[in-house]
């Protein structure tokens, strides 16, 4: 919390939110317009979810609630109550994941503030479809915008990664 | 300044939304709501957060007539069921293309209708398998057509304390099917510049949903019976049926361009409901 933030918070309109965060329980005191987005970098200090647009265009705030990607950036905190959060910081708590270092691997990584979203999408889609082609993975990612444009090998590290769990199982 | 209130079940939302005196807000899935109420950060809103009232409708309910979408069901939900593929594919096509994997696994359908945008993605399709909107109040139920529902531009039927708990979609009659075609600028998370629906009975009655063409989306009349394999009766009924068509110019696209788009989606998706290969 910031120095300057001395007054007393107007606790008339924060809400408590319990929540599990990387398989951790949180509470959150908040005001209802928070949203998770900014409740995640600004109240728990995990800034890997990163914030673009905040309007829903872009996929840089990609988490997992109950399992499920959405924006983060669309869903207020006082939403999330008695849910379960898995940001990027939760897939990869023992080192790169398998999709992480692919994305260096290929070079995807650029300036870098699209790919935790990038690489939660992908995640999600390989957990439900562990076999996508080409085709879908684009349809599954264009949801996740980089600036950086680059497609080509954000779609060929993702293949890559689906290959080497393909291998494992 | 924004109130957020999770009520217990839906007398107790209607009691909020009461309570609200015009400034309650329905809160789903939150995928438009929610980027109007960071917008207009000025303007005093509660959001009445529903999802988790105890006699809410299931997402999903499927009875001998119809299927019925409680307010919880997304459109992702639409993709994945084969069923409801079978049914209602145009339904399941437009839900497809609407924003992104994220947003589709938030966005709710009835959400979607309740925003009465004129290119709303899935009034089309819902508009020619006869949907029905069933809105709570304090004194009840009721229950209207879609077409009835849009009012204008962001305005719907469903009045400032109420709220609707329920979309039917009648299970078609054997031998209709239906076909849904979108034009945006750029694939992927943008809004339609003309989309257009079609529902095609076994005897070749056809019925359009157009979408971006009017301040509401729009059902035609129903056409005489055809030969869908007849490309000049293809292009007669749509010349006819699109005639309602009165489109705007903004942004996406002129006026005229969009007159021509109709005719060309609307070709497209009677060919996609009578399952026939475009000639080229
Ligand atoms: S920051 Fe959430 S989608 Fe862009
Ligand atoms: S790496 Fe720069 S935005 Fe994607």
């Amino acid at each position: 919390m910031s120095t300057n933030e001395v007054a007393p918070t107007n606790h008339l309109s924060d809400h408590q939110v319990t929540l599990e965060v990387n398989e951790q329980a949180v509470v959150l005191n908040v005001p209802a317009h928070r949203t998770l987005l900014d409740g995640l970098r600004d109240e728990l200090c995990l800034t890997g979810t990163k914030k673009c647009c905040a309007d829903g265009e872009c996929g840089a705030c990609t988490v997992f609630l109950d399992g499920v990607l959405v924006n983060s950036c669309l869903v207020l905190c006082v939403e999330t109550e008695g849910q379960s959060v898995t940001t990027i910081e939760g897939l990869s708590t023992n080192g790169l994941s398998d999709l992480q270092e692919e994305f260096l691997n290929s070079g995807a990584v650029q300036c870098g503030v699209c790919i935790p979203g990038q690489v939660v999408a992908a995640e999600g889609l390989l957990r439900t479809n562990p076999h996508a082609s080409a085709t879908e993975i684009r349809d599954a990612m264009a949801g996740n915008l980089c600036r950086c444009a680059g497609y080509e090998r954000i779609v060929q590290a993702i293949q890559v990664a689906a290959g080497r769990r393909v291998e494992i199982t | 300044m924004v109130q957020y209130c999770r009520p217990r079940d839906l007398s107790d939302a209607l009691e909020r939304l009461e309570e609200a005196n015009g400034r309650g807000r329905v809160l789903v899935g939150g995928t438009d709501l929610l980027v109007h109420v960071r917008r207009q950060p000025t303007e005093p809103v509660v959001l009445i957060d529903i999802k988790t009232a105890s006699d809410l409708p299931p997402a999903v309910e499927i009875t001998d007539e119809l299927v019925r979408f409680g307010p919880t069901a997304v459109m992702s939900s639409l993709a994945v069921d084969p069923q409801l593929r079978a049914w209602f594919p145009a339904l399941v096509d437009a839900s497809a293309v609407v924003g992104s994997v994220a947003i589709r696994n938030r966005a709710s359908l009835i959400g979607n209708i309740c925003n009465a945008s004129p290119a709303c993605d899935t009034a089309p399709a819902l508009l020619v398998h006869d949907a029905r909107v069933t809105i709570l109040s304090q004194d009840g139920t009721r229950s209207m057509p879609l077409t009835d529902f849009f009012l204008a531009p962001g305005r719907t039927a469903c009045a400032s304390g109420e709220l609707v708990i329920a979309l039917d979609v009648p299970i078609p009659a054997n031998g209709f099917r239906s076909g849904f075609q979108r034009l945006t600028r750029r694939r992927g998370v943008d809004l339609a510049t003309v989309s257009a629906a079609a529902g095609v009975t076994d005897r070749g009655v056809v019925t359009l949903g157009l979408g971006a063409v009017a301040p509401t989306p729009l059902l035609t009349a129903e056409s005489a019976p055809i030969d869908c394999a007849d490309a000049d009766q293809v292009a007669a009924v749509v010349d006819e049926l699109t005639a309602v068509a009165n489109p705007i110019s903004d942004v996406r696209a002129g006026r005229e361009y969009r007159l021509a788009m109709t005719r060309v989606l609307a070709k497209r998706a009677v060919l996609a409901a009578a399952q026939i290969e475009e000639a080229s």
